[in-house]
Parts: structure tokens; sequence; C-alpha cells
């Protein structure tokens, strides 16, 4: 019933409009199409002068009103050292392209207001003016020389990868992300810092990233559920997909970078800011002290703030639902975090069919028929999930 | 030059006189050899013919894409809302449960998929340029039709296949293409990857390659119109902007398209032949793919070869058209005409050698972004010359606001505004935070949904009266206008907030994060903002349609005033436009107010007085 009222209403709507039409056409031809078009003109100018006042107020007023939602304003300062880098960038620009966009709308509107046409008026015959354009031409090209001199020095500093000189594990932390369709699976290095290799052609159920285990470094690899870091280390994040592009995306973090299966790209960071640090700046919003509905805890929104990883490259069906927690916690927390970790290899491959470890390998005991069964139920049911 | 060969002859033959009744140099003369409905208005080889085809072509999509956008954003809007009244249109795509309808993700995808494909290559390049390069090129120069009328009239019937092939893929099983207009592998090149990626691609792909077959035949005939078959007298210097525009459109697609055409070929030997071009070390649904080696980066190099340009194909015509009406309409001269040819000229140059802006995310090396980010902020210059060019345009005149007046000066803030924002956009940092979320999605909706769109609207209701001998309504007209822009700004202005909160774009719904969940009531208000803004459009299309068989009838040769030649052609005229000869030009088409009066550019130059303007200081 409803979409009936809806259509019924918008072919009413039609009709009234199509007979405004006609009306306004008969009128012309009573008026005189002269003093039709000087009303018209006056009209339309004078709206177009209420137009531009309304808009640019609604630009203004919404901007504030939104503003705390925006990363970069309110709480949402970046939680990473090139984060800041890039929202001053971004204000910068913002400042120069809003003197441009509202000098322009400004003088478009009154122009088109005061040079109006009316009886009496005429208009100027000024075709060029040579010097104007030189001034128009050479404003703007310095204005964008400034932006990309800015903007190219915070791009090359913050792309560039860990410099040759730091130690990983010591001065910086590794670890990785694999996209596929649709989840990410997060891996890190354990103790001994380093990633070990994986090859696609590997990938099992049990094996979701293809690690070699003959490399010893995977065997001490984790694949944690959250993406745990501690705050004011370098991280260099190896991002990888394995079936179609994915992103990688911390948006708290201004850290993006698409994710190539057969390409492994890379984004550095430096996180600032830990998931407690960020809470309390959150907590002195007031959309942030909304109690969560249905929450047992009867938690404020600011208490459940999460860092979040998503993707951002269409990847298919489930590409609006790739979601990971990141936690940035101090180095303390970390290291206790890191100590109740598990390896990969641990729990998932040693002494299973897929361990081909060195140790695994040599310890060619035939496993038991328990065993057997137990490693057929999991590579099923790993692969069904896959 | 051929044609001023003829005419010399013409003249020697008959004297100067421009309104002699000459059918014999003139074979195409009046309706007389193109008998039949078929040969009239089927297969025709008459550009005005041609033109109306390619608009109204151009209208049936544009009024598909924009109902499929208001399916994705009632999903967007209202992700709750029972979608069960769409299964008799949507079918197996609106699933079911407890007499709940929710749409199909992978629908979802098809619809915004299918929204930018018809939009940016359907409606906006062929209805756009393929309407008004058709009907205003040889009108504007003073020649009898393209060319090629044959070649322009497969122009319009490859573009009709092309629309057909992808009008039949929206009904496949399997959906049509779901994988963003942009169609990356290898999401595009492996139907296990998304069931569009099946059938729907390679429909997608092959009605592509027949689009720019379209695009090329036109092209080519624009090129050749424009440089060969000028009027005695039109020098290039002397072409109205709206012709410059065309030009330089057409070069932009020729050398453009093509690569396209390769993508796509290279993508279809990925698909079906075992190729690697854009594949490598790929694990998917359980199985390790043989290909390595390829490189999904180089599909979007070839990609956005295109697909920047392809932008400025849709924005340049429309630049002529506003340059054309709003100094007929101010009465005044376009201020600054060779600063106005340069600047298309910068921006055509310039346009290819932007593109990977639209990859710094991509995985490329990040060392290119210093060459990409100094030219997308130097395309910024010339674009700001034509802003600032068009204002002064306005300065001085004695302005008639008409509907298609009021067109183009939404379209210079609509422009400002778009071009603005993809100055954040081009600064690879600032990319860095805003690639792949709605702030893109504002950028490029207000700079070619709504400012194309509005060069667009001052063309049809401009010359309406030059296609049909009739005016559209007025009061619709405007009412159309002022609903159109303030409700297109309600959408889009929004988005830039969002984008600016760091949500993605092709999200199906955002309740999956926190960071994104929190903007329903902005969503909502754009997707009622959208459905008021369509409707509206509705009506332009009623007054369209309406004013063909009852509009207001043309009853003076040049109801504006204006100097350019298409208004010299009887209303209504045939298949050769003059009926007698063509008349000679000898002046620029921009003698507005000048001493008093507005001088066609038919009229000699009189003693002691200077072309161009420049005898104005």
């Amino acid at each position: 019933m409803g979409t009936f009222f809806i259509i019924a209403s918008l072919a009413l709507i039609a009709v009234i409009l199509l007979q405004i039409g006609k009306i306004t056409e008969i009128a012309g031809k009573l008026r005189g199409e002269e003093e039709m078009q000087m009303r018209s003109n006056a009209f339309h100018a004078r709206f177009g002068m209420l137009f531009m006042i309304g808009f640019l107020v609604f630009v203004i007023v919404s901007f504030m009103y939104y503003k705390n939602s925006m990363l970069g304003y309110g709480p949402h300062t970046a939680a990473s050292e090139h984060g800041v880098w890039i929202d001053g960038t971004f204000n910068v620009t913002m400042i120069v392209t809003g003197i441009v966009f509202f000098i322009t709308h400004i003088l478009l509107f009154w122009y088109a207001y005061k040079y109006r046409e009316r009886t009496g008026h005429t208009a100027t015959f000024y075709p060029h003016n040579n010097k104007l354009e030189m001034i128009w031409m050479g404003v703007p090209a310095i204005v964008m020389t400034f932006l990309v001199i800015g903007g190219l020095s915070v791009w090359n500093r913050t792309m560039k990868d860990i410099d040759e000189g730091m130690v990983i594990g010591e001065d910086y932390i590794e670890v990785e992300a694999t996209g596929l369709q649709w989840q990410w699976i997060l891996r890190h290095p354990g103790d001994d810092g380093e990633l070990g290799e994986r090859y696609y052609k590997n990938i099992t159920g049990l094996n979701p990233l293809g690690q070699l285990w003959e490399d010893e470094r995977n065997l001490d690899d984790i694949h944690p559920s959250e993406l745990v870091l501690p705050v004011g280390v370098p991280v260099r994040v190896r991002i990888i997909a394995r079936d179609v592009l994915h992103n990688f995306y911390l948006p708290h973090f201004r850290v993006k970078m698409d994710a190539v299966p057969g390409l492994p790209t890379y984004f550095v960071f430096t996180p600032t800011t830990t998931t407690d640090e960020y809470r309390q700046r959150l907590r002195d919003y007031p959309e942030w002290q909304q109690p969560i509905p249905d929450d047992e805890e009867g938690r404020q929104r600011w208490e459940a703030f999460e860092y979040e990883l998503a993707c951002a490259e269409l990847c298919g069906q489930g590409h609006f639902s790739m979601k990971r927690i990141v936690k940035i916690v101090t180095p303390e927390e970390y290291s206790e975090w890191l100590a109740e970790q598990k390896s990969y290899y641990s729990t998932n491959i040693k002494g299973t069919e897929e361990d081909t470890s060195k140790e695994g390998v040599l310890s060619l005991e035939t496993p038991t028929e328990t065993e057997q069964e137990e490693v057929e139920i999991k590579d099923e049911e790993l692969s069904k999930s896959i | 030059m051929a044609n001023i060969d003829i005419i010399r002859e013409e003249d020697l033959q008959h004297g100067h006189d421009d309104h002699h009744d000459d059918h014999h140099d003139d074979h195409h003369g009046g309706d007389k050899y193109q008998s039949g409905f078929i040969s009239t208005y089927i297969f025709t080889t008459d550009h005005k013919t041609i033109a109306k085809q390619f608009l109204i072509t151009g209208m049936f999509w544009a009024i598909i894409g924009a109902l499929m956008s208001l399916v994705f954003r009632l999903q967007l809007g209202f992700p709750e809302e029972n979608m069960l009244w769409l299964k008799p249109i949507l079918g197996k795509w609106i699933t079911v449960s407890d007499g709940v309808g929710t749409l199909a993700p992978t629908f979802y995808y098809a619809l915004v998929t299918m929204h930018g494909t018809i939009l940016v290559f359907f409606v906006l390049t062929a209805g756009l340029s393929g309407t008004f390069s058709n009907l205003l090129i040889p009108l504007q120069i003073g020649a009898r039709d393209m060319a090629s009328g044959f070649l322009n009239m497969l122009s319009y019937w490859f573009f009709f296949l092309a629309g057909a092939i992808m009008f039949a893929s929206l009904f496949l099983s399997t959906g049509p293409f779901a994988g963003g207009w942009t169609a990356y592998p290898p999401l595009s090149a492996l139907p296990q990857a998304m069931d569009g990626s099946g059938a729907g691609m390679t429909l997608w792909g092959v009605s592509l390659i027949f689009f720019v077959v379209s695009v090329l035949l036109g092209g080519m005939n624009y090129i050749t119109t424009v440089l060969n078959l000028r009027t005695k007298g039109m020098t290039m210097w002397r072409l109205p902007l709206t012709i410059w525009a065309f030009l330089v459109t057409a070069i932009l697609g020729l050398l453009s398209f093509p690569v396209l055409v390769s993508a796509i070929f290279l993508l279809i030997f990925d698909r079906s032949l075992g190729t690697s071009f854009f594949l490598s070390e790929i694990f998917i649904q359980g199985q390790a793919l043989e290909n390595v080696g390829g490189s999904p980066i180089l599909y979007q190099h070839l990609f956005w070869f295109l697909g920047h340009p392809e932008v400025y194909i849709i924005i340049v015509p429309a630049f002529g058209i506003v340059s054309e009406v709003m100094s007929v309409h101010a009465r005044k001269p376009i201020f600054g005409y060779k600063a106005m040819v340069l600047s298309i000229l910068a921006i055509a140059i310039l346009a290819f050698i932007v593109w990977a802006h639209h990859m710094f995310m991509s995985g490329v090396n990040p060392f290119i972004a210093n060459i990409f980010v100094l030219f997308t902020l130097i395309i910024a210059v010339p674009s700001a010359v034509k802003v600032f060019n068009w204002i002064a345009t306005l300065w001085g005149g004695n302005i008639r606001f008409n509907t298609a007046m009021l067109f183009s000066i939404g379209f210079v803030s609509l422009f400002i505004s778009g071009g603005l924002t993809g100055i954040f956009l081009g600064n690879s940092a600032i990319d860095i935070q805003l690639h792949d979320t709605y702030f893109v999605v504002a950028h490029f909706h207000i700079v070619m949904g709504v400012a194309a769109f509005f060069g667009m609207y001052a063309g049809v209701y401009h010359w309406f009266p030059r296609m049909y001998g009739r005016f559209m309504n007025e009061t619709l007209g405007k009412i159309h206008f002022w609903g159109t822009m303030i409700g297109a700004y309600a959408i889009f202005w929004p988005m830039h907030y969002l984008g600016m909160a760091g949500v993605p774009r092709r999200y199906y719904q955002f309740g999956n994060f926190d960071a994104f969940a929190h903007f329903t009531s902005m969503n909502k208000f754009i997707t009622i903002a959208a459905v008021i803004v369509f409707a509206l459009q509705i009506v332009m299309v009623i007054n369209f349609f309406y004013s063909i068989f009852k509009g207001k009838k043309q009853t003076t040769l040049n109801p504006y005033d204006a100097n350019t030649l298409e208004w010299t052609a009887p209303v209504n005229t045939g298949h050769g436009n003059w009926p007698g000869a063509i008349p000679h030009v000898h002046r620029w088409a921009y003698d507005y107010s000048k001493g008093g009066r507005n001088i066609p550019q038919t009229e000699p130059l009189g003693d002691g007085e200077q072309d161009m303007g420049n005898d104005h200081h």
C-alpha cells in the first residue's frame, strides 16, 4: 500500500508540474514575452544569491556539526607518527581550497545577480585581458607548487622502507597480513623477530599461508586473532593477498596499501597512541559517552573502542566484512602478550602429516590410527572454511 | 582543402550570392534521395538524426543507471528495511527469510558496477559527445554533414549493439558483472572469485569492445570533418569553443580508448586462453592456480591510461557547451577565447600523463608518485583559468536567465566544488587516507555525475529548437534546474564527511565496523535526496518528449540572437542543412554587444574593424 501511495503521489506531482508548465506558457502569451523574461531574470538572479548564501552557510554548519566524527579532528588525532603529517597536509589543502571555494562562489553568484538582464541595461564588450590571464594562471601555479612540494615531502618520508641500519626484531617489528576472501590472516614472527618463507602452492587447509616448515624461522611464527603491537616501535607490515586484490586499511593510523597476490607490498608506521589512551580522548565527547545498547557490562561507547583493520579494495561479495581488531599496548603488555602466544607450528602442525620441518621429518614415526584420523578431520574442517 | 575548392567552383558558377538556389552541386538536396522510414529514422546518415539517436539512447541508459543507484542507495540508507516489494522485478536477487526481503550482496555489487559502467560510458561519453558532436560540428563549421555519413551511422549502431549486449548481461543467471566498473583482475579474471565474473564479465568485455568501436568511428569522423570541411573563412581560430572541445575530445578518445581494448583483450586471454598477464601465485577455492609471473598492476596501468583521459572526454564537451551557452545568454564574448582554447589543449595533453594518480596505493613503487602528483596538480592550473574566465564572462554581461544559462552557471559551481576536492586526492600523501573512501565518490560524482550532466542539460535545453523546431517548457526547466542543483549537493556534499571519517567505498553495509557504523542518519538523508532528485529528472524527460510534439514552436530563425552558423540554417532543416549554398564566415563567433549589437559570423568585417575582439582596449 505504501508503495502505491508513493507512486500515486509522484504521478500526481508530475501532472501538477505539467499543468504549471502549461499555465506559465499561457501567462507568457498574455503578459508579453519580454516582461516575463525580465521577471524571470529578476527572480532567478535573486534566488541565485539566496542559494549561494544558503549553500555556503550549509557548508560551514554541516562541517562544524560533523567535525568531531572526522579523522584528524576532535578526538581523532592520528594514532601514528606519519598520520599527523598527513592530517597537517590535509588541513593546509583545506584552507587553500576553502578560500578559493568561497571567493569563486561569491563572485559567481554575485556577478550573475549584478549583471542580470533588465530594461535599460546593456553588456560591456570585454573579450580578453592577457595580463589578468597571466595573474590567474601564475597564482594557482605558485600555490600548487607549494602543495606539491609539501605533499611529496610527506609522501616520501612516509612511504620509504625501513632503513638498512635497523635491526629486525629490535629496532622494528615486522608482521604480515594476508588478505583472502573474506578475512585477514595475521602473522607475527614470534621471538626470533623474522617471518618464515612461504609458497602459495604449499597452501592447504592446515597451512593457510603455505608456510615452508623447513625454514626454521616459521617454527615460532604466530597466527594471532588480533594485531597486537607496542606503542612507539616502528612496524613494517608485509601485505599480501591469496586470491584477489584486497587492501590493508587502518583508518585511525592513516595506513592503507593494496594487497596483491604474487606481489608483496609493505607499509611502515609507528603507532603513537595506545588503545587505552585513545579511549581516554574519546571519553570527553558526548557521542562517545552514549551507553552501548545491550551491553552486559553497561559500558559507554568509549570504553569499548577498538582500532579496526578493514579491507579497502573490492574483493567480492564479502568485501565489507573483513575485520580484525588492532590493539596498541605498552611495551610491558606487549611482552606479556607475546609470552602467552603459542606458535602456529606447535599447535597445528607439529607431528602431523604437514610437518615438513627438519625435526618433523627426522622423527618419522608412523602416526597412530587416532592421530591419523584427527589430522584428516582437521584437514577437512579447515578446507571447508577456506 | 577539398571543400574550399568546391565552394570556389560554386562561386565561379554562381557568383557570391550566398542564398542562390543551388541543386546542382548539392547532392544532398532536401530529403529527395532519402526515402522511406528506415533510411530516414533508423539507418540514417544525417548527423542531426544520429545526434537524436545518441541522445535518446543516452536518456534511456541514464534512467536505467539511475534506477540502479536508487536500489543500492536504498540498501545503504535503509539496510533493515524489507525489500520484498522489489522481488517481482529483481527476482532471485532479493533473498527472503521470515518474510523479510534482503538484497543479495553479489547483486548489490552488480548494481554498483553496472551503474558506473552505464553512466560513464553509455551516458556521459556516447550520450554527451555523441549527441553534441554530431549535432553541432557540421552546423557550426558550415558543412553539409560529417565527412562520412555511413561511418557515422555505424558509430551509432555499434553503440546500440554494445548497449544491447550489456542489457542482456543483466538477465544472466550468474548475474551481470559485479567487480566494479574498473574491473580489476584477479577478481574480474577468475569466475570462481565472484559469480558475476563468469558469463557476466565476458559480456561486459564484449559490450565495451563494441562500444570502443563506436567511439573510434565517431571520433575519426569528428576530427576529419573539423579539419577538412570547414566553410570558407572558418579558420581554426574562428571556431566556436564547442567545436574546439569536440575536436580535442575526439583526439583524446582516439588515443586512449584502444588501450582499454588491449586491457580487455589481455583479460579475455587470461580468462579463456590460460595466459598470465595479470595473474600470479593465486590460491582460490581450495586450488592453487598455475599462473605465475603476471601482475594485476599491469591491468591498472592499461585501464587508467584510458580511465583518466576518459574523465576529460566526459568533461571537455561540457566545457565547450557551457562556454557557448554562457556567451550567448550573457551577451558577451566568452572571456579570454584564446586562453580557453589553450587551456583545453593543455588539459588534454596533461590528461595523458596523470593516470597513475588512481594507483598511488596499488603497490607501485612509491617513487612514481613524485611524477604523477606533480602533473596532477599542474592540471589544476588550466582548469582554474577556465573557471576564472567563465566568471569573467558573467562580469559586465546582460544576463538572460533561461534554463540553459542556469545550468551553465550551476556547472561552474559544481566544477569548482568537484575540482577542488581533486586537489586533495591528487596529493598522494592525502590519498593514503582518502583512497577508496567516500571522499573519492563525492569528488567524481560532483564533477562527472553532476557538473558534466549539467553541461549536457544546458546543451539539451539550448539546442532543443535546433533539433526539433520547438522549445522545451521553460518553467519546468527552471524547476528541474533548481531542484537538481540543491538536491545534487544534498546527495554528494555529505559524502565528503563520510570519506573524511574514513568510511570505505563499495561497502554493502557498514555495520561490521564500529568506525563506520554511526552515520545512519546521514546515509538516510542521502538516499532520500537521491529519490527526490531522480523524480525531478523524470520531469525533465516528460518535458523533453512532450515538447517534441507540443512545445512552443520556433518562429524565428535565430531565437537567441546568437552569432554561430547553426542558427543560419532553416528550422527543421533536412539533410544537407542549408538548402542553398553554405554561408561563408568573416569573423569569430563572439562579437556580442559589439558597438551595441550582436554581429553574426557571416557578416563581413567593417572598415578598420578587427577580428577576435582585438580592437578592444
